[in-house]
């Protein structure tokens, strides 16, 4: 484990986090991207959703083109565990009304006790899922 | 027009701060939630960035009256630990244990897809509209009026 990927993880979560607060005191609203997807599909107001998003896309190809590392896809991964995980985190998020940006990084930092319990949920049940995944299946 | 403006920006820090932070690669989201494996702190360190600042943002942004551009906070007064929440948070930890993605990176990859984003993006996408799809049958199977937009009521984070 370098001490630099660490550094960049630091980093990476303070300006995530200071994006957040920015989002918050100038706008008045929670950055949590689940919520902002769900605003873009199915929402009155589409433009802001649109705009985050796409600063979301153009800050991360910043990031690459700048000389950050691109990730490589897993060539072996099976499609349709893919599409089964990506369901389940589309519609887990809608129901919970957060993800890890909205429960994670903002409910926490104004102290909610759902989003401290979602919180836990997802993590615990992320890892329960990985071993699952990773050690009785071997799917790497 | 400058809220507008403010959203564009700070996706731009919050894109930016994911791809930085190793969030997009799998390898090290899984890393973290592979305490059998090469255990990879990486995403302790993301949220414990991110929470410190906000933590400090929100305590002092809550003295506010109101937001710079806007007439109010918009915050969910949601406070009961209820069905929904713990369940749809299960699901997300089975998607995300699962393939490595929350929604945040699955959206930053669009700046350097593969093959993986073409499958999971839309599948992630196709769970927001069924999930949308359910509420308004059971607000119909209810008899109750029409169902309220996302953002008309409350809003739906945190």
């Amino acid at each position: 484990m370098s001490v630099n990927i660490l550094a960049n993880a630091l980093f990476g979560g303070v300006l995530i986090g200071g994006a957040a607060v920015l989002f918050f005191w100038l706008n008045g609203r929670i950055a949590g991207v689940s919520s902002v997807i769900v605003g873009l599909l199915l929402g009155k107001e589409r433009l802001w959703p649109a705009l985050f998003l796409f600063g979301i896309v153009a800050g991360a190809a910043l990031y690459y083109a700048l000389g950050g590392s691109a990730p490589a896809p897993r060539n072996n991964f099976p499609v349709w565990l893919l599409a089964l995980a990506g369901l389940s985190v589309g519609f887990g998020t809608a129901l919970a009304r957060g993800c890890t940006s909205g429960h994670g990084v903002c409910g926490l930092g104004r102290l909610s006790l759902r989003s401290l319990v979602a919180t836990l949920t997802f993590l615990g049940v992320g890892l329960l899922t990985t071993f699952v995944v990773r050690h009785l299946f071997g799917v790497i | 027009m400058m809220a507008n403006i403010v959203a564009l920006l700070t996706g731009l820090i919050f894109g930016f701060g994911l791809a930085i932070s190793g969030m997009t690669h799998t390898e090290i989201v899984l890393g973290f939630l592979d305490v059998d494996g090469q255990w990879n702190p990486s995403l302790l360190f993301v949220l414990g960035g991110a929470v410190s600042v906000t933590l400090a943002g929100f305590f002092l942004i809550r003295k506010l009256p109101k937001p710079v551009l806007a007439s109010a906070f918009l915050v969910s007064e949601a406070t009961s630990i209820d069905r929904p929440l713990v369940i749809g948070s299960a699901l997300f930890g089975i998607g995300w244990g699962i393939s490595g993605y929350c929604p945040g990176p699955a959206i930053a990859l669009l700046a350097a897809p593969n093959w993986e984003l073409w499958v999971f993006l839309p599948a992630m996408l196709s769970g927001y509209l069924l999930n949308w799809y359910l509420m308004v049958r059971q607000v119909a199977d209810n008899g109750e009026s029409t169902p309220k937009s996302p953002q008309s009521g409350q809003p739906t984070c945190g």
